[in-house]
């Protein structure tokens, strides 16, 4: 399965993989809207430690953990990819306490968010990986 | 063909068929569900009365789940006797069901101390169903006084549930501290305080010597008025079926990493079993729903033929009041046991890390869960805590605490 992939050494640690995400999954046609003097909750986060930065996304895992341990039936899969009903969703978190690489978090609705690749939303291909200016973010199968 | 027998209807039961449906298209799956409902989510039931969920929406699987799954459910029956040469069960209406394999999957019933003058309360109820959920629904107004016995997870979490649809709510417990199976008293203190503020009273290190249909006289002489009592003191597991078979029985039903007891083709999964915690090495009941789904699948596999082991088990709770979020794992070993303590103070929460002879075997976080994950795997992985700068890892709880060799492993970066 195709996955989000980030070559580390090719990250620059701007941050932009984390402005493209929150403008793709606002709903908002419009960027500046979308993001401008807002907090962004981006499902895709840079770490930085001196010069090196990465960006951490759901790893969409075969067996998940979260998926295994959600207690509401909320996560479950769709077409391999690790997708969450917010509907169902009550905020318990179960999900960040096993999710081994930090890649769930709570949104401002109280209820967890994380990659779903931009499949559930109108961008339709990650839009990190699209926006990476120096492409260490790809979109592959390995 | 293989005939199953899953004997209970929890979220166990929903692995256990699971399971076998990925290794047995064909075989004959019999559920028995002592309660009238499809499989649900158990611990949302304070979320229905909060009005975080509805009953359509706390159903575990879509509701073609079971025919999806070729698999007959009997309702409103329970076993009664458990045949282990004869590979029969017997059912409460009479009737009898043959199987080659059995999982008991009958999770626990609340356990309730004797009381004196528990009889002559009326209005009085255990949380733990969606029938108790609606029952306690029902009985309360925006008018009811409501006591709770019990300052555990079931007994807070019903507390928050019920906060805006009854007039004043106190809960006791004989502890001196809330939650105490799962939080030290530092930890405690902020998350009791929090409740308070919602409205929650406590009397701890309290108990109820007598009750009257509407009153609870305390050990302390305190008087609590109520018009509506929950007791949530403790849930045992329900292993009575077991008695007569070869299985081991401790808290639980005794169950290998392969959720096998010792009867001849029964497993078992779920809060009715005990298995090992590897953070203390010790046989614990885990009663989680994330352990149930887990440890019914891994039965479920099993029982079809393959062979699937669960090696990882620890016990962890995320669980939240009014917005305060809780998170722990493992065990907390005190330093007279070897271990040692790390704490990290924020303005809004606390995070303790429990390490033991070179691995992370535990933590408590309250206000500031983000992330915990990592330090879960790292307790369920046994990931020597000399392999990450914890240091770095305690403080920004991301992968920049791991070397990059390591990130490229985990991450599946190019080497």
């Amino acid at each position: 399965m195709k996955q989000v992939y980030v070559n580390e050494e090719w990250c620059l640690g701007c941050h932009l993989c984390e402005y493209n995400c929150a403008y793709a999954n606002s709903g908002e046609p419009d960027m500046v809207k979308a993001l401008k003097g807002k907090k962004i909750e981006p499902r895709i986060s840079v770490c930085d430690k001196d010069d090196v930065h990465f960006a951490v996304s759901c790893r969409h895992c075969e067996d998940a953990i979260c998926v295994k341990s959600c207690i509401a039936g909320a996560l479950h899969y769709e077409n391999s990819v690790v997708v969450i009903d917010k509907s169902k969703c009550v905020g318990c978190l179960t999900c960040v306490l096993v999710c081994p690489y930090g890649a769930v978090r709570e949104s401002d609705e109280g209820v967890a968010t994380k990659c779903e690749l931009c499949t559930t939303n109108s961008h339709g291909t990650p839009a990190c990986v699209e926006g990476c200016p120096n492409r260490a973010i790809v979109f592959e199968e390995r | 063909m293989q005939s199953y027998l899953i004997i209970g209807n929890g979220i166990a039961a929903a692995g256990c068929i699971e399971g076998v449906r990925e290794r047995d298209a064909e075989g004959k799956i019999t559920v028995v569900s002592k309660e009238n409902h499809p499989v649900y989510c158990r611990p949302l039931i304070s979320y229905y009365l909060e009005g975080k969920t509805d009953l359509k929406k706390m159903m575990y699987r879509r509701e073609s789940f079971y025919r999806d799954m070729k698999c007959e459910v009997i309702y409103g029956k329970s076993v009664v006797k458990l045949d282990e040469k004869e590979h029969t069960a017997h059912l409460s209406d009479g009737s009898k069901i043959s199987y080659t394999k059995a999982c008991l999957a009958t999770g626990s019933v609340p356990f309730l101390p004797p009381m004196r003058g528990i009889e002559k309360v009326k209005n009085k109820f255990s949380f733990m169903t969606v029938d108790d959920m609606l029952a306690i629904e029902k009985a309360v107004s925006e008018k009811s006084r409501v006591l709770i016995v019990g300052a555990g997870l079931i007994g807070l979490k019903c507390a928050e549930g019920l906060a805006d649809r009854v007039a004043d709510i106190t809960v006791c417990d004989l502890a001196d501290r809330i939650l105490s199976s799962i939080l030290d008293e530092e930890c405690a203190a902020p998350v009791m305080k929090h409740m308070e503020k919602h409205g929650t009273e406590f009397m701890l290190g309290d108990t109820v010597e007598e009750f009257d249909e509407n009153r609870a006289t305390m050990k302390s002489g305190r008087t609590v008025e109520f018009d509506v009592l929950v007791t949530a003191v403790g849930v045992r597991a329900d292993t009575v079926l077991m008695r007569d078979t070869e299985a081991k029985i401790g808290r639980g039903v005794t169950v290998d990493n392969k959720m096998k007891t010792d009867a001849e083709d029964i497993y078992a999964a779920g809060d009715c079993t005990e298995s090992t915690d590897i953070s203390s090495g010790q046989k614990k009941v885990m009663a989680l729903l994330p352990s149930a789904y887990m440890q019914g699948k891994c039965a479920g596999i099993n029982m079809a033929g393959g062979s699937e082991t669960l090696e990882n088990e620890i016990p962890m709770n995320s669980i939240g009041f009014f917005g305060m979020h809780i998170m722990t794992a493992g065990t907390y070993f005190t330093e007279a046991e070897g271990g040692k303590t790390v704490t990290l103070r924020y303005e809004n929460g606390i995070r303790k890390f429990y390490l033991k002879d070179g691995f992370l075997r535990g933590f408590i976080f309250v206000g500031k869960t983000e992330r915990a994950g990592i330090f879960t795997a790292l307790i369920r992985n046994r990931q020597p805590i000399s392999e990450v700068d914890f240091e770095l890892l305690k403080k920004n709880s991301d992968y920049t605490g791991f070397s990059s060799e390591n990130r490229r492993k985990i991450f599946g970066g190019v080497v």
